[in-house]
């Protein structure tokens, strides 16, 4: 490996790298994805209120247009809401949870789809087939309709939207990895490894999930992306999730009513930080889909 | 293929069967609806009459037999708030989403294909790139604040078009629809785009990608080589190849318009199914929402069967099978 | 744009029908009515649209006093008969006449509606009706019953040929929608439109609207683009965030009117142990709730300018008891509890909570005008006392189950919560006897006692107002046993909701306490 790495003089890694940063809208996008990440991440030691804490939350605060100075002295420089949260501290918590909702929900929907997927691939026969008609029915079935109904009956709160993201995303990761499993299984190096008699849990895991990777970062982040979008248009339907504990949908929901009144930042802001966090996550997956994918080479 | 689709119809009786089980039982975990619908004036006495009115003092396996005695007659049961039969209110909903799906369907074509031809074709220019980055925009956007922004801007600061509402209807070749009339139109524009959007984004990049496919394909090559007109070849041999995948795409996504007509519609007050749905979920009117969703599986499972047909019809390599791919 | 093409329409229809005759009226309503059939449901939307078909014996006006509609007089002529004298010469929609046959046969379907999700047997109960002669009725309750003209205000008169034998379906598709009403029924099409016409032949003032469409737009920020549009030509329920906008637009002019329903938070009273209320820590603790200084503490605590002025934008009225001054059986000497933070503390500390403790306050978030935004600026004004505060909102649809019966054995599961009550019978009997009664459900009695308050005492002083007839005495009565509640903090009322209407320029609506939307109050200016 070692030596064909430096008659290429690049690692795969180097080259999928500089294959990605052909696209500078995607390079931009990462980077700005990154910052999202890492302001959202450190939200608590870079905001001047803790938006979950009601005793820093007043309502004489409230409705503060950009860059007014609140009660206690810090000045809002993205306004504040209905309740007098300070709009740029609630934005970041928002994303918080918003990102947790996203990938939670994409990471689990990833693990169980992927071991459904293997299990129709290689248990074949009336399991497979009673597995993808069950796949197919899931998929001809709206996300928004089977998380909407799903909530409605679980209730609000994070761990409930995710359950329903999942049961609303597995399907499209038992789809792929089944498709791939069986296109890799049939080639010759997993021929191979059964000649030397390598267990299938080693096959599976060591040679054929390993060249399911691609498609599945590239469904990954597109669902991470839907899922984020998903809980939003959920929370703005009014069965996501709870008020006090805003995520960026509910923010973008609570500032819908104040829509006409000409105070657009309530809605603006969270808003915009929804559409960069989606957008930027988007850019990124379709140059991972472009890279990855290798029938698109030129 | 009739042995085929005699099976596909089996199937999707088990399926609504088995969804009529789980939603039947999942909507009747929530909330009380007698709570929702009785007023506040009411005293002990008659909250159990209302109760016993609604045959929702029998414990819920009663409820269940009771209800799928009354499917096998065609009854779905009555809804709780209007009194009337659950299927009649579905029915009298539907002609309004399926206009809004139908003319939002038509917005994904007219506008995705071009788009997604020429930035197929011309992958380098800018304006391809300014295309693919819009589309990426298009399935970013959260619908319902799109929709918020199209009536501030058409309906209140410009005053183009109206912001809410379905306008009037007219009867042509038997159907009773507001396709018919200006005013209708006029009322159907800005949801139906709303509603377009994603599948706009979503044509343009099937079409794009389609197009990029098959550019490297021996066919495209072989029909330039023989000296065919490129308009020949773009309208005739490239077209006939990503028509494909963009037709069974766009059959399941007539689906989902229906399914995702339910923001559109309660942004623009749209008097549709979708807007039925979230108003019965919303206010526990049990009997709607059973039988709205027992529909839609039906309707899913007979999409998925034409999808599939035509399928067959457009690629002759697709043989019918049992089994989805 | 819109001037140009609103002149054109109105110039178009002059050139066309002439004046007066056209003069057609759209209203964007927030919430639909659910059926045409007046006896179906019994719910604020469809008593309102009911008024335009329909008629009642006595009609309520805007301040929900009673006025004579199909009635000219009535009065008690013994302890248990009350006499109503009919109008004369009413005709139904379909030329038939209206007799007291009318009367005995409504107020016969009225509570039998075949799956009524809400009857008006409410009303009817324990009351029957005798035709005299074609044009007088009594009605006879087997106790004294002061309130038997307000009972019989609600209810909706039909005829007999064809609306008392009609099923619910014949009235929603129009054959059996005949009343006595000022309109005249035309088309209902569920969740887009519902067309009435006017009546010609109306017995009472003639509307001026020759044509009316009621159109639903439930969500608030679409029904005030749909005016500003000028899609509708009136709106109901402005969302409290729009007013002040609105009001600088020169398109449009607003009505507001202070409503019947009050905003107020419910204690639990009962329970020793109870389940939302922790000490510090989380530990159980015995319920602070019940004791007088505390109630009297979490009152003060909250600071209702801020509620009336931030949450509401200054569309509500801070409250002080259970209805607004001017309805009948409020009292003149309650005043909202003065906002002392300080005070508060004081008093909690001398019950023996000096560090407070902790409690979870519920409430709707899509029922009352801003209810989760309320609960919240609660939760942040009793944290600062020291009693720290969770708030929990959830969609009507599972609150109002849970609070009324969602413990152990049906009983409520909150411990603190917040409500609403319209007084649809616009005086104080109503709250008194719904909220604050000890709950006896064989009685009727405290069958919205969420908190369990029970005082002997109290149900006795609403005893004997309840059967008082004359009409200064109860009102004494009733006042007295408001001050009683609000003096030992039953329940904790925070404000008044007023209700806000938005008509293009050159309308004017004529608010209402009972938040109905009537077309016949739409006039020019």
């Amino acid at each position: 490996m070692k030596t064909q790495a430096n008659i290429h003089k690049e690692t795969p890694l180097q080259r999928f790298w500089s294959e990605f940063c052909e696209s500078r809208i995607a390079v931009g996008a990462l980077f700005i994805l990154i910052v999202i990440v890492v302001l959202a991440t450190l939200a608590p030691w870079i905001t001047p209120q803790n938006p979950y804490d009601l005793a820093q939350v007043d309502v004489l605060d409230g409705k503060l247009p950009p860059g007014s100075e609140a009660f206690t002295g810090y000045t809002m420089w993205l306004g504040s809401d209905g309740a007098g949260r300070d709009l740029y501290s609630a934005i970041l918590y928002g994303i918080r949870i918003s990102l947790t909702v996203g990938l939670a929900a994409g990471v689990i929907a990833l693990i169980i789809g992927t071991v459904i997927g293997l299990v129709a691939a290689y248990a074949g026969g009336r399991v497979d087939a009673f597995i993808m008609r069950a796949v197919d029915i899931q998929l001809s079935f709206p996300a928004v309709l089977i998380a909407l109904v799903l909530v409605a009956i679980l209730g609000r709160g994070i761990d409930k939207i995710i359950i329903a993201l999942v049961a609303a995303q597995w399907a499209y990761y038992a789809r792929t990895v089944r498709a791939t499993a069986l296109v890799e299984s049939a080639r010759e190096y997993v021929e191979a490894a059964r000649c030397l008699a390598l267990s299938n849990t080693r096959i599976v895991f060591r040679h054929v999930l390993p060249n399911c990777l691609a498609p599945l970062i590239v469904i990954g982040t597109v669902q991470t992306a839907s899922a984020i979008a998903l809980e939003s248009t959920l929370s703005f339907l009014g069965v996501g999730l709870r008020q006090t504990e805003p995520s960026l949908g509910v923010l973008i929901s609570n500032g819908f009513e104040y829509m006409m009144s000409g105070r657009y930042w309530i809605s603006f802001f969270p808003g915009l930080a929804l559409l960069l966090t989606i957008v930027t996550i988007n850019l990124v997956g379709d140059q991972l889909r472009d890279v990855l994918n290798p029938r698109l080479k030129r | 293929m009739t042995a085929f689709i005699i099976r596909r119809l089996l199937q999707a009786v088990l399926v609504v069967f088995l969804m009529s089980g789980i939603v039947f039982f999942g909507v009747n975990v929530i909330g009380d609806p007698v709570d929702m619908l009785i007023s506040p004036d009411a005293d002990q006495d008659e909250i159990a009459r209302t109760i016993e009115a609604l045959g929702l003092d029998r414990p819920i396996g009663e409820q269940y037999l009771y209800f799928l005695k009354g499917v096998a007659t065609g009854d779905f049961g009555k809804s709780f708030i209007f009194g009337e039969p659950a299927l009649k209110l579905i029915l009298q909903h539907m002609p309004a989403t399926v206009e809004l799906a139908l003319l939002s369907l038509l917005m994904a074509i007219v506008f995705g294909i071009p788009l997604g031809l020429y930035a197929g074709l011309y992958p380098d220019r800018k304006v391809s790139k300014g295309i693919v980055a819009g589309s990426i925009l298009g399935f970013s956007l959260p619908t319902f604040w799109v929709g918020l922004m199209m009536i501030m801007l058409f309906a209140v600061i410009l005053g183009w078009l109206p912001s809410t509402g379905r306008g009037d209807t007219a009867v042509f070749l038997g159907i009773e629809s507001s396709l018919w009339t200006r005013d209708g139109l006029s009322h159907l524009f800005l949801p139906a785009l709303n509603l377009a959007l994603t599948n706009i984004s979503l044509v343009i990049r099937l079409t794009r990608a389609g197009v990029r496919e098959a550019m490297h394909q021996d066919y495209i090559k072989f029909a330039r080589a023989k000296g065919l007109p490129e308009s020949r070849v773009i309208s005739v041999h490239l077209m006939k190849n990503i028509l494909i995948p963009i037709v069974t795409v766009l059959g399941l996504e007539f689906g989902g318009l229906l399914a995702f007509s339910v923001v559109t519609e309660s942004i623009f007050a749209w008097p549709g199914m979708g807007k039925l749905l979230i108003d019965s979920l919303l206010q526990l009117d049990r009997p709607v929402v059973v039988a709205y969703l027992m529909i839609i599986v039906l309707f899913f499972v007979v999409i998925n069967l034409v999808v599939d047909i035509l399928y067959s019809i457009l690629d002759p390599r697709v043989r019918l099978r049992d089994q989805g791919a | 744009m819109i001037y140009r093409s609103a002149l054109g329409a109105l110039v178009a229809s002059a050139i066309l029908a002439g004046p007066a005759l056209s003069e057609e009226l759209t209203i964007g309503l927030a919430s639909e009515p659910t059926a045409i059939d007046p006896h179906f449901h019994n719910l604020g939307p469809n008593n309102a649209f009911a008024r335009h078909v329909f008629d009642r014996l006595i009609l309520q006006n805007e301040l929900q006093q009673l006025e004579p509609g199909l009635a000219v007089s009535w009065k008690p002529i013994d302890d248990l008969t009350w006499e109503f004298k009919l109008r004369e010469g009413v005709k139904f929609h379909d030329g038939s006449d209206f007799t007291a046959d009318d009367v005995v046969c409504t107020w016969d379907r009225a509570p039998n509606v075949p799956n009524s999700p809400s009857s008006f047997a409410t009303y009817t109960k324990g009351k029957t009706v005798e035709k005299v002669d074609d044009y007088t009725v009594h009605f006879k309750s087997a106790a004294p019953y002061p309130l038997m003209a307000n009972d019989v205000s609600t209810v909706t008169i039909v005829s007999d040929e064809v609306g008392c034998g009609a099923t619910t379906a014949q009235y929603n598709d129009g054959t059996a929608a005949v009343g006595t009403g000022p309109f005249k029924f035309v088309s209902y099409k569920p969740g887009d439109s519902i067309v009435v016409e006017r009546n010609d032949d109306y017995w009472g003032e003639k509307p001026i609207w020759s044509k009316v469409t009621f159109k639903p737009i439930k969500s608030g920020p679409s029904r005030v683009a749909a005016l500003l549009a000028g899609d509708v030509d009136v709106i109901a329920s402005v969302p409290t965030t729009d007013v002040a906008t609105l009001e600088k637009n020169d398109k449009v002019s607003l009505s507001q009117g202070v409503s019947n329903r009050v905003i107020y938070l419910h204690l639990d009273h009962d329970r020793v142990d109870s389940p939302f209320v922790k000490a510090n820590g989380g530990g159980s603790i015995e319920n602070p709730l019940q004791k007088l200084e505390v109630r009297k503490a979490i009152s003060m605590a909250i600071n209702r300018d801020a509620i009336v002025d931030r949450v509401m934008e200054g569309i509500a009225i801070k409250a002080g008891q259970l209805l607004p001054e001017g309805f009948f059986g409020v009292s003149d000497n309650l005043e909202p509890v003065e906002y002392d933070a300080k005070g508060a503390k004081e008093m909690l500390a001398a019950a023996g909570y000096p560090d407070g403790f902790e409690l979870t306050i519920h409430g709707p978030n899509d029922r009352y005008i801003n209810d989760s935004k309320i609960a919240e600026a609660i939760g942040q004004m009793l944290t600062r006392i020291g009693i720290k505060t969770t708030v929990e909102t959830m969609p009507r649809s599972v609150y109002f189950g849970r609070a009324s019966k969602g413990g152990p054995n049906d009983t409520p599961e909150f411990s603190f919560i917040l409500v609403g009550w319209g007084a649809g019978s616009g005086e104080a009997s109503s709250p008194l006897k719904s909220l604050i009664a000890t709950h006896t459900p064989d009685k009727g009695w405290g069958s919205s006692n969420r908190g369990r308050y029970s005082n002997p005492e109290f149900d006795a002083l609403l005893e004997t107002a309840l059967s008082t007839v004359d009409d200064a005495k109860r009102q004494n009565l009733l006042a007295e046993a408001t001050e009683m509640a609000i003096e030992d903090v039953a329940i904790i009322p925070t404000h008044y909701q007023v209700s806000t209407w938005g008509t293009k320029k050159g309308l004017k609506y004529t608010a209402r306490t009972d938040e109905y939307t009537l077309a016949i109050g739409v006039g020019k200016e």
